[in-house]
């Protein structure tokens, strides 16, 4: 140690209040991801691409919706919009459960960061994955299919909405698992079903009336179904049934979300 | 107004195996400015107390306030009051150190601290590794990096539990001069450890829990002073005799056993010749504080608690 030159601790200028920190852990949150980018950004874009490719080529030609937009046309939202969902919930998920196992949570978890704090900065971090992954996916598939904006405005809603439930979801899930497994079968049995029977591949008019029926109990149909809207100018429901089933779920896995973080659920013994 | 309060602290974790009482009922205050050593045993209840302190664990009754602020009901106050050096050699692998103390000032609300982090790098003699990624540390520069992470708000209060542990012969050294610095600069700090002569050379007043219970509770020389007792040391090659065994402390080839008088000094002698032991290297020294540690985990004096 060299020689010894600590001031007398002068007063510390700190930010105070509920929200202080909160920019603090959002930007690590977001450096977190952006650092390993290849595989949090570059590597989803890469498997929608693929999906886009298989199931385009295969269906191109052999399906129309909403009347007169093409399949590949179609299933370029839905990709875009699954790859937002996906990811925002992995983004906070996988964050939480690392920092749970190698023990650096505690640094976190030591500071005076509120429960609100925790949330916004996860969640934020979430929307800000997804939000990048899904630019990335619309910028290569943009290509292989035209593709219109009807209105920006509810592409906006159900991005910044459906990333922001996922995000809540993904911390209630990295604080409820103790291991890697259990987020992996959550994402497995949970979140990969509840997308892939959304929608994203198929008009739901075109399902049997049960099943017609049972996608409409999803909440991940609305998602994209409204975000379709933003592209299409039509959709399978009304968006505005969308905007309030989205909104429904999202303001019922915040609440449940806040809840957990303010009574240091698994976190705080 | 006391730097650290406990008032009537308990800790019952529920297990498989039912209720576990990690503390019960512990109280004692820490003055501003004290360098305070917390001591006991494995499982005695320790970690657990300091967790509390720091926010993470919750006590299950009784109340813990930093410098007047309770750690449940006014916790922001409280944690940016407390810098808490963990026992675990924990790091986040995706950020240099300089990122690690900058956003660790971050979530205290502490922006632009950069001059303060040159400081903390300088004086902990990390300035070198500063862009060096956290995963390219050696053990023993983690452990400095986690105690730079513990000061970068400049907390009044600094809670170190086991920091040397694992730790070589010259960061111990470094460690314990910088906190002694920080210690004389009107920092109150609090340490627990498992080597004793650390405690008893650092540390002005000590607490001993025993089974999450508060056994000792005074100035470290009141504690020395209380055994009164001398300490027959000696190496031996041979198996101890069995009478001799009940009050010695054995490491290795060296024995030390309690001796109150002379008299008593030449009773163990005598037992020693008589079982054909030849003593080596016999000295006669004072009790150091293991020798009141493993007194009182013994529970051969009573509690020993200054009012």
């Amino acid at each position: 140690m060299s020689s010894p030159v600590l001031v007398a601790a002068p007063k510390v200028k700190a930010e105070t209040g509920v929200l202080a920190g909160t920019r603090t852990l959002l930007y690590k949150e977001v450096l977190r991801f952006w650092k390993v980018s290849f595989q949090t950004v570059a590597a989803p874009v890469l498997t929608a691409v693929l999906y886009l490719l298989i199931f385009g080529h295969v269906l191109e030609g052999r399906i129309t919706v909403f009347g007169s937009v093409g399949y590949t046309s179609f299933l370029i939202p839905g990709l875009v919009m699954m790859s937002v969902l996906q990811n925002a919930f992995a983004n906070s998920s996988s964050s939480l459960i690392q920092s749970k196992i190698t023990g650096n949570l505690v640094f976190l978890l030591v500071s005076p960061l509120s429960h609100w704090a925790w949330f916004l900065a996860y969640v934020g971090a979430s929307i800000v994955r997804g939000v990048a992954v899904g630019l990335g996916v619309l910028a290569v598939t943009i290509w292989f299919a035209p593709l219109h904006v009807a209105n920006p405005l509810w592409i906006l809603f159900f991005t910044v909405a459906g990333a922001a439930m996922m995000g809540a979801l993904g911390l209630i899930a990295g604080l409820w698992a103790e291991k890697f497994d259990q987020i992996a079968a959550f994402q497995n049995f949970i979140i990969m079903p509840m997308t892939f029977l959304s929608g994203v591949f198929y008009s739901v008019q075109s399902l049997p009336p049960v099943w017609r029926e049972v996608s409409h109990l999803n909440p991940f149909f609305y998602m994209i179904d409204g975000f379709r809207h933003g592209f299409f100018g039509t959709s399978d429901v009304s968006p505005w049934i969308s905007l309030g089933v989205v909104a429904a779920s999202l303001a019922v896995v915040c609440a449940i979300c806040l809840h957990l973080l303010r009574i240091g659920y698994k976190i705080r013994h | 107004m006391p730097a650290i309060s406990f008032v009537n602290v308990a800790k019952t974790y529920s297990s498989a195996r039912g209720d576990v009482r990690a503390l019960d009922d512990v109280s004692f205050d820490i003055d501003e400015g004290e360098f305070f050593g917390l001591l006991g045993p494995n499982g005695a209840g320790k970690t657990t107390l300091i967790s509390i302190l720091a926010g993470l664990a919750r006590a299950s009754a009784g109340r813990v306030a930093v410098l007047g602020h309770d750690v449940a009901a006014d916790y922001a106050a409280a944690r940016r009051r407390i810098g808490v050096v963990p026992q675990e050699l924990v790091f986040d692998p995706f950020f240099s150190v300089r990122e690690a103390l900058r956003i660790q000032s971050g979530y205290f609300g502490v922006h632009d601290n950069d001059a303060w982090i040159d400081e903390l790098l300088a004086n902990l003699g990390l300035a070198d590794k500063a862009d060096a990624n956290m995963r390219q540390l050696s053990g023993g520069m983690k452990r400095r990096v986690l105690v730079a992470q513990a000061l970068v708000h400049r907390p009044p209060v600094i809670v170190l539990d086991e920091p040397t542990a694992g730790v070589d012969v010259e960061l111990r050294q470094t460690l314990w001069q910088f906190v002694a610095r920080l210690n004389k600069e009107g920092h109150t700090v609090l340490l627990t450890t498992h080597y004793l002569e650390e405690a008893e050379a650092l540390c002005g007043r000590i607490a001993m829990l025993k089974q999450g219970r508060v056994v000792a509770l005074d100035r470290t020389s009141a504690l020395l002073a209380g055994t009164a007792s001398t300490m027959l040391r000696f190496k031996l090659d041979k198996p101890l005799p069995p009478a001799l065994r009940p009050n010695a402390r054995v490491t290795g080839r060296i024995v030390q056993i309690t001796a109150h008088d002379a008299r008593e000094v030449e009773s163990i002698l005598a037992v020693l010749h008589a079982a054909g032991c030849d003593p080596e290297d016999l000295e006669i020294g004072r009790a150091d504080l293991e020798d009141v540690f493993i007194e009182i985990m013994r529970g051969e004096s009573p509690p020993r608690v200054a009012a």
